[in-house]
């Protein structure tokens, strides 16, 4: 007989773990087990994405879990979560200042100098993407003397501690609207779910963890004409953050520690005034961990089409809380994409029962009747 | 990155339970208040699991925060205890629950954990059941906004919900919600009683047991106390109809393994076109099987 | 007769609002836009009585306040001040102290609304009779053959083919779908109808049909009707009184005889002179 009890799901699981093993140690012999620091460094950008999605900054576990993910950036952003899921919350925060960031790189395309100076810094932006074939057999010499010529070609004046910020002068102007002083505490997204309608921290914050690339499609849907912002980028640096936490003790404020980051503010157009206020620029601010400039522009751009919609309700899917936040969490979407794959014998059953039950009424609706036939028969 | 972050040294030594005290409380929080508002979808701040979102980590966390070490858990993934969700989530509760037992057997659980079925065996006022749920929400189907759809539910407006069955009438001369079938809670919520399939719904109504649902993608919990009216949405003359077991001679079908002829049936199509039909639920099946043989041990295959 | 509605002081403003709004708009400054603080006076101390059977007519051009005034009673819309009294059979109900949810019931059960754009009033993404049969299981029938008889006969009564009654809206010209939102508003037999210029935009022949049914039904069912335009013509046809609106005010107000043959405020004069 042709049937298979649905049994053995524990052995199933097991050889499973195994198959995933034997294909990340297939090189076999000549393999050499990637080390969480050749991760950390040489796939810098991955491990940004990961403790950025994983909303934990953590680059050596973030290396681990790209590691054991086997290069999966959901799957490593996923464990970096549950691994976060086990641990209590001591302390939170306080909002940190990002005028104090240390930065590698900074520019601003809105002018062409200023206060403190551009800093082109690391970036693919002008490089040319031509295959680097000399990169295949690259070898640990190699990295010594790319070493030396930096350090000899390093200019000698130091660069500043930190920078002004761009967007302070458009405000001393008068171009972009004074800073409030804080009005509620930042919401939490790890510890409070969203009821709609959300305040415009617990969207950051969802953002800051948000998948690169889901972020990237609805911001470019606005960029491309759903909604456009007109964003000008005022300022995108990329440096480390130092953190500042109360001292157990004495309570006051102390470094904890820095962390790498990107932050982004767009500048956009300005609109009408309906109670008759100066107009000024609009601002869409985006930041996230590690080094991922993508991901900070669309969320600036994001920032800015939902306090649009939040504003004056929703003309385009960019400028919806709902649709935006809800859609945007790389472990969520991929979860619920993934589940499909497990059974649904029950709900399937049900579905073919309903199926032939209606399709049963539509035959018996279309019978003809006695009378009809009779003369079809004619 | 930064050089100064360190591997943490043991990573084994988890929380009883996985998740941290204040987790587990906020989720208890949740149950109480979903309890006190039958059907209401109350809100939490829903952890991620080291399981996919959407393998039934909402129904996990209620399980893991309910359960103690002197808890007997059963989990159940369409029927089946040794279904492979079922088997890994039921690994995983072991793991991190030392002392909690497990069982196959309905009557034995304390918990029972389950996706897309409620067990054939009547549950008793000491169990709880702890449904998986992928949406929700029953209103989806009409209106995409949650905003809107928390009014609707505040107000008790499932007109919408009710022209969609009327529509289906209309359409198909049947109502064509096969599962996950909207259920009215103690005359107000309605709810989606988790993709179950209509067989099971009237099991929720007056129900001795606790019914719990946990969603941890959508981040909602909600509750169908015990002893509470459980209404499948339906019209005073199309009534609301369950999967119909019935062959083309009328008559209704057995399960091929025990025989009995009142439990859903999982269809399986064999090589030669013909079918064999057999209990959804594997537990009950065996039971049956051990009181045709007169046994009560040793049943299983 | 009975009175069905009183209505006092009804004022709706959209913006910040200062001291000076209400002096410096109307029709003595021409404008509803506060020149100080740039806030639109979308009506301002609007007062009328409605009787049982009843048609009011408000008659105004774009911008006087007429809709904001049926927004606001139909509760798609909040006013900024007045009062709104609904007589419920032996009931006095404050409109605008509900609950949304008492807003909502009175809504389903005894007010009906015909708006200018059939997309608003309908679903176009259910039948026209699952239009109809929303309304009537919002007032908890839950008989779906009796539903079904009795969106039939809604639609026969509105002249809508009962044999497209399976058929979306979204298909039917535009005076079958003003027929469709009247059918759907009557479903519930409300004492109160708000009817926001249901003929615009219609071809003449089709407008003075729908007219035609208004009028019947009025007679039949007894039920009260406030009805909107812009067209002198309508509001002939239909009203018994009518109150002229402008900037947000009403002008002049009366028996719609008197004011079409007398008519007092100038603005009302070249109206009428003009449609003569």
């Amino acid at each position: 007989m042709g049937y298979v009890a649905i049994k053995g799901g524990a052995d199933a699981i097991n050889g499973a773990e195994r198959a995933m093993e034997i294909l990340r140690t297939a090189e076999g012999e000549q393999g050499e087990p990637l080390t969480l620091s050749a991760i950390e460094h040489q796939l810098r950008l991955l491990t940004s994405r990961v403790v950025s999605e994983g909303g934990l900054y953590h680059p050596k576990l973030a290396a681990l879990a790209i590691k054991q993910a086997q290069g999966d950036t959901l799957e490593a952003a996923f464990a970096l979560r549950a691994y976060r899921s086990t641990k209590p919350r001591l302390l939170e925060t306080p909002p940190q200042d990002t005028r104090k960031m240390r930065l590698i790189r900074r520019i601003s395309s809105a002018f062409k100098d200023i206060p403190g100076g551009q800093m082109l810094g690391p970036t693919f932006d002008y490089a040319l993407r031509l295959m680097r074939l000399d990169l295949a057999t690259e070898r640990p010499e190699d990295f010594r003397k790319i070493a030396g010529s930096f350090l000899a070609r390093s200019p000698n004046a130091p660069v500043a501690d930190s920078f002004p910020k761009v967007v302070d002068t458009l405000r001393a102007e008068g171009l972009l609207p004074p800073l409030h002083s804080r009005q509620c505490d930042p919401f939490d997204v790890t510890r409070e779910p969203l009821v709609f309608p959300v305040p415009r921290s617990a969207a950051l914050a969802t953002m800051a963890r948000a998948e690169t690339g889901s972020l990237l499609a609805i911001a470019y849907s606005s960029m491309r004409g759903y909604g456009d912002i007109h964003p000008t980028i005022a300022e995108l640096r990329v440096g480390y953050l130092p953190i500042e936490l109360p001292h157990p003790v004495t309570g006051e404020m102390t470094e904890a520690g820095e962390v790498l980051v990107t932050e982004c503010e767009v500048v956009a157009m300005y609109e009408a005034d309906s109670a008759g206020k100066r107009p000024t620029f609009t601002l869409g601010y985006g930041a996230c961990f590690g080094h991922n400039e993508v991901k900070a522009i669309s969320m600036a751009i994001l920032d800015r089409s939902l306090q649009k919609g939040m504003a004056d309700g929703p003309a385009n899917p960019s400028e919806d809380p709902e649709f935006v936040l809800l859609h945007v969490d790389g472990v969520d979407a991929m979860g619920f994409a993934s589940h499909y794959k497990m059974p649904h014998y029950v709900t399937f059953q049900s579905d073919m029962d309903r199926l032939r039950t209606t399709q049963k009424a539509h035959d018996q609706a279309l019978e003809p009747s006695p009378h009809q036939t009779e003369r079809a028969a004619q | 990155m930064n050089s100064s972050y360190e591997l943490p040294l043991d990573e084994a030594d988890y929380n009883f339970g996985f998740l941290d005290e204040y987790a587990k409380r906020e989720i208890r929080r949740a149950i109480l208040k979903s309890i006190c508002i039958p059907g209401y979808q109350t809100p939490y701040a829903s952890r991620e699991m080291p399981m996919g979102r959407g393998f039934g980590t909402g129904g996990l966390q209620l399980t893991l925060s309910l359960a103690g070490p002197d808890d007997v858990l059963k989990v159940i993934d369409q029927g089946s205890d040794d279904s492979v969700n079922a088997v890994n989530l039921r690994q995983f509760v072991s793991l991190t629950c030392p002392g909690l037992t497990t069982t196959t057997h309905t009557s034995d659980a304390t918990i029972i954990q389950s996706r897309h079925r409620i067990p054939e065996q009547p549950l008793n006022e000491s169990q709880v059941l702890v449904l998986q749920v992928p949406y929700p929400d029953a209103l989806v189907v009409v209106e995409p906004s949650e905003a809107r759809r928390k009014a609707m539910h505040g107000e008790g407006d499932y007109s919408r919900l009710l022209t969609k069955l009327y529509e289906d009438i209309v359409k198909f001369r049947e109502i064509t919600i096969s599962h996950r079938y909207p259920t009215r809670i103690n005359g107000h919520y309605v709810i989606d009683p988790s993709p179950i399939p209509r067989y099971d719904v009237p099991q929720l109504n007056q129900s001795p047991a606790l019914t719990l649902f946990g969603a941890g993608r959508e981040k909602k919990i909600y509750a169908v106390p015990p002893y509470t009216n459980a209404t499948p949405l339906a019209f005073d003359d199309v009534p609301f109809r369950t999967e119909d077991f019935h062959d083309d001679r009328g008559e209704r079908i057995a399960c091929a393994r025990c025989g009995s002829t009142r439990s859903f049936l999982d269809e399986l199509p064999l090589a030669d076109g013909s079918k064999r039909w057999q209990c959804s639920d594997t537990d009950y099946c065996d039971q049956q099987l051990q009181l045709k043989s007169g046994t009560l041990t040793g049943a299983r295959q | 007769m009975k009175k069905i509605l009183e209505v006092r002081g009804l004022t709706k403003i959209y913006g910040s609002g200062c001291p000076r709004c209400i002096s410096a708009t109307g029709p003595a400054h021409d404008t509803n836009v506060c020149p100080h603080c740039g806030t639109v006076v979308a009506a301002h101390d609007v007062a009328f009585d409605l009787h049982e059977g009843e048609i009011l007519g408000i008659m105004g051009e774009s911008g006087s306040g007429k809709s904001t005034v049926v927004k606001t009673l139909f509760f798609d819309d909040k006013p900024s001040s007045g009062s709104a009294r609904f007589h419920d059979g032996e009931q006095v109900q404050e409109l605008f102290d509900l609950n949304p949810a008492e807003q909502r019931w009175l809504r389903n059960h005894k007010f009906g609304m015909v708006y200018q754009n059939p997309n608003l009033g309908l679903n176009f993404n259910v039948s026209a009779g699952g239009n109809i049969a929303e309304r009537l299981l919002m007032n908890d029938l839950r008989h779906y053959g009796d539903i079904r008889d009795r969106a039939r006969q809604l639609l026969a009564r509105t002249e809508v083919l009962s044999n497209r009654m399976d058929e979306s809206p979204k298909r039917f010209s535009g005076g079958m779908q003003q027929r469709v939102q009247i059918a759907k508003a009557l479903a519930t037999r409300p004492p109160l109808l708000f009817l926001d210029e249901v003929t615009t935009g219609l071809d003449l022949s089709v407008q003075a049909r729908i007219l035609d049914l208004i009028l019947e039904i009025q007679q039949e069912l007894n039920t009260a009707m406030i009805v909107v335009t812009h067209d002198l013509g309508v509001i002939r046809l239909l009203a018994g009184r009518t109150l002229v609106m402008k900037y947000g005010r009403v002008i002049e107000a009366g028996l719609t005889d008197q004011i079409l043959e007398d008519p007092q405020h100038a603005y009302t004069q070249r109206l009428v002179a003009s449609a003569l």
